[in-house]
């Protein structure tokens, strides 16, 4: 192999292309590439997830964390939870008046409004908000915890980590996100009651009394199983990427970065998924 | 080989001299070939030392004697008791012998430096709260740190570097542990805080009667406080002895770690001249 005419820029360019995550693979190896890094990934958010549920039962059983989880989790993104709650209401049931109002039949807003937040807005949007709030403080505590060696200090101290930091976290969004979901839709539901009858004039009784008929409970237990798997994936994902980090603060930063896109995705993916599931479980057909 | 280096023959268990005997030890991570077959034998009661320049794998080292990594290789006996690949339970028990001061402190961001310092007690025993106050208390004394006006309410953030070094070292120090671990002590300190950490470990392994094992790459606190001085070099400990053997080393990289910290002469005496005791 023929020199490179300065050795320093052929030692520049050999740590460039050693430092390439490709580096060294052919042509299949990097097709492939992709495909087993998501494997990996998966698979060890599923062994945290695991270790997370096994620890949940193992003595001690520290409460103290749990609710601090609950309180930054729940109560810290309930303002914002309910922000987004009013205008997704409101600016729905304009939508749909305007639509509706094709055919004149504007008195289904509060159907359409109902059951449109309740199976789909406000877990999706809920669960979105709470990974931009929550997700990445995660991330970020995680993160600034391992770099600065605090997690080697709980191990030190005989205090299993996943038990300590992981397991009140994910436990918290499991039951925080669908609190927060039944906020969003009862903030919803009057932010869409603010637009038809106080602004839209329509009829009270006629909107309130179609909503009534037509939304049912099964409509909110499939938006709360919704919202307890999205607790569970953006909480999870948030740890991961801050447990996981290695090196300074940009690093901290890029976890909490990957952190939202992950949370952000997973809850987008899972929900067509979860559409499917909850749907033969309940039909839409079998009123 | 330097006088004084433990050879990789199993060690006599009873032996009681040496707390910690750490034989064959290799670690690897992904290509990088950390570890390279360390042989060391840590004294009971005494302060040994760790040198190494930056990189040369003192922290990974450290962190094999308490279980936070594991070996591909090797065997740690620590009591005569080996305690690679024991579980977690196992690994809990034995953390209990150790205390472990980090190089930034490693203090819980969200705790007060009373609920830090009490952290290890809370967590390991049911003591009721007036006694590990008092424990708490004890220690803030011991360590000069009780004179600070409200310092059991203050968080990490609101303490200097000297000062978050002591908490960092009460909190390891509280369930009166045997062996306590310093990773790097007087990083980023000036020389009077320097000089300050040094008193406070000499102090310490006196007054606690605890095994100390300090990593360090500061020459001039390594004899001044150390019983025993080893040096890791490229995954293996290249230097091992008492302060006055290791002065005397012709290794010419320690040759070259002392002159760098002016302190290139040999001694004409075999005596330690840095205070080694």
């Amino acid at each position: 192999m023929q020199a490179h005419p300065c050795p320093r820029r052929a030692r520049l360019a050999n740590a460039v292309s050693d430092s390439k995550p490709t580096a060294g693979l052919g042509v299949f190896g990097r097709i492939l590439k992709p495909f087993a890094d998501f494997i990996s990934a998966f698979g060890a958010h599923m062994i945290m997830l695991f270790s997370a549920f096994v620890w949940l039962f193992r003595r001690p059983f520290r409460l103290r964390l749990f609710w601090e989880q609950m309180e930054f989790i729940g109560v810290g993104s309930l303002p914002i939870v309910m922000l987004v709650g009013f205008f997704s209401g409101a600016v729905s049931a304009l939508q749909a008046i305007n639509a509706l109002s094709i055919f004149d039949q504007e008195r289904w807003v509060g159907v359409t409004v109902g059951v449109s937040l309740a199976e789909e807005l406000a877990p999706v949007f809920a669960g979105l908000m709470i990974t931009a709030r929550a997700g990445s403080g995660i991330a970020t505590e995680l993160g600034s915890m391992r770099i600065t060696e605090q997690i080697d200090a709980l191990t030190t101290f005989a205090v299993n980590p996943t038990q300590y930091l992981i397991t009140p976290r994910v436990v918290a969004g499991a039951l925080m996100v669908p609190v927060l979901t039944m906020a969003f839709n009862i903030i919803g539901l009057v932010g869409a009651y603010l637009v038809s009858i106080t602004v839209h004039n329509l009829d009270v009784g006629q909107v309130t009394g179609l909503f009534t008929y037509w939304v049912d409970p099964r409509n909110y237990i499939k938006g709360l199983c919704k919202a307890f798997v999205f607790g569970l994936a953006l909480t999870l994902a948030a740890c991961y990427q801050g447990f996981n980090v290695r090196g300074g603060a940009k690093e901290v930063g890029l976890a909490t970065t990957r952190s939202v896109v992950t949370g952000s995705v997973c809850i987008l993916v899972l929900d067509y998924f979860l559409i499917e599931v909850l749907n033969a479980f309940w039909p839409i057909s079998g009123e | 080989m330097s006088p004084g280096i433990a050879d990789s023959t199993p060690p006599d268990k009873r032996d009681e001299r040496w707390q910690i005997r750490i034989r064959g030890l290799h670690k690897t991570f992904g290509p990088q070939h950390v570890l390279r077959g360390i042989d060391l034998d840590i004294e009971r009661g005494k302060t040994n030392i760790i040198i190494g320049g930056s990189g040369q794998g003192k922290s990974v080292f450290m962190k094999h004697l308490m279980g936070l990594l594991q070996p591909d290789s090797g065997h740690i006996y620590v009591d005569g008791q080996d305690i690679v690949g024991l579980g977690e339970v196992d690994l809990g028990k034995l953390r209990r012998k150790f205390g472990m001061v980090f190089q930034y402190a490693a203090l819980f961001d969200s705790m007060t430096v009373m609920e830090n310092i009490a952290f290890p007690l809370l967590e390991r025993y049911h003591l009721p709260v007036k006694e590990v106050e008092g424990r708490v208390w004890d220690l803030l004394k011991r360590l000069a740190l009780a004179e600070v006006p409200g310092v059991d309410m203050k968080f990490p953030s609101q303490l200097s570097g000297g000062q978050r070094k002591r908490v960092g070292l009460a909190r390891a120090l509280i369930d009166r542990p045997e062996i306590l671990l310093y990773d790097e002590p007087t990083t980023g300190l000036d020389p009077i805080a320097t000089k300050n950490v040094d008193d406070m470990i000499r102090r310490t392994a006196d007054e606690f009667a605890v095994t100390s094992v300090v990593i360090s790459h500061d020459m001039a606190s390594t004899f001044r406080i150390g019983d025993r001085v080893s040096m890791l070099y490229e995954g293996v400990m290249a230097v091992s002895g008492t302060p006055a053997e290791v002065r005397q080393s012709d290794h010419p990289v320690l040759r070259e770690f002392l002159e760098m910290s002016g302190m290139g002469e040999k001694p004409l005496l075999a005596a330690p001249v840095g205070g080694g005791k």
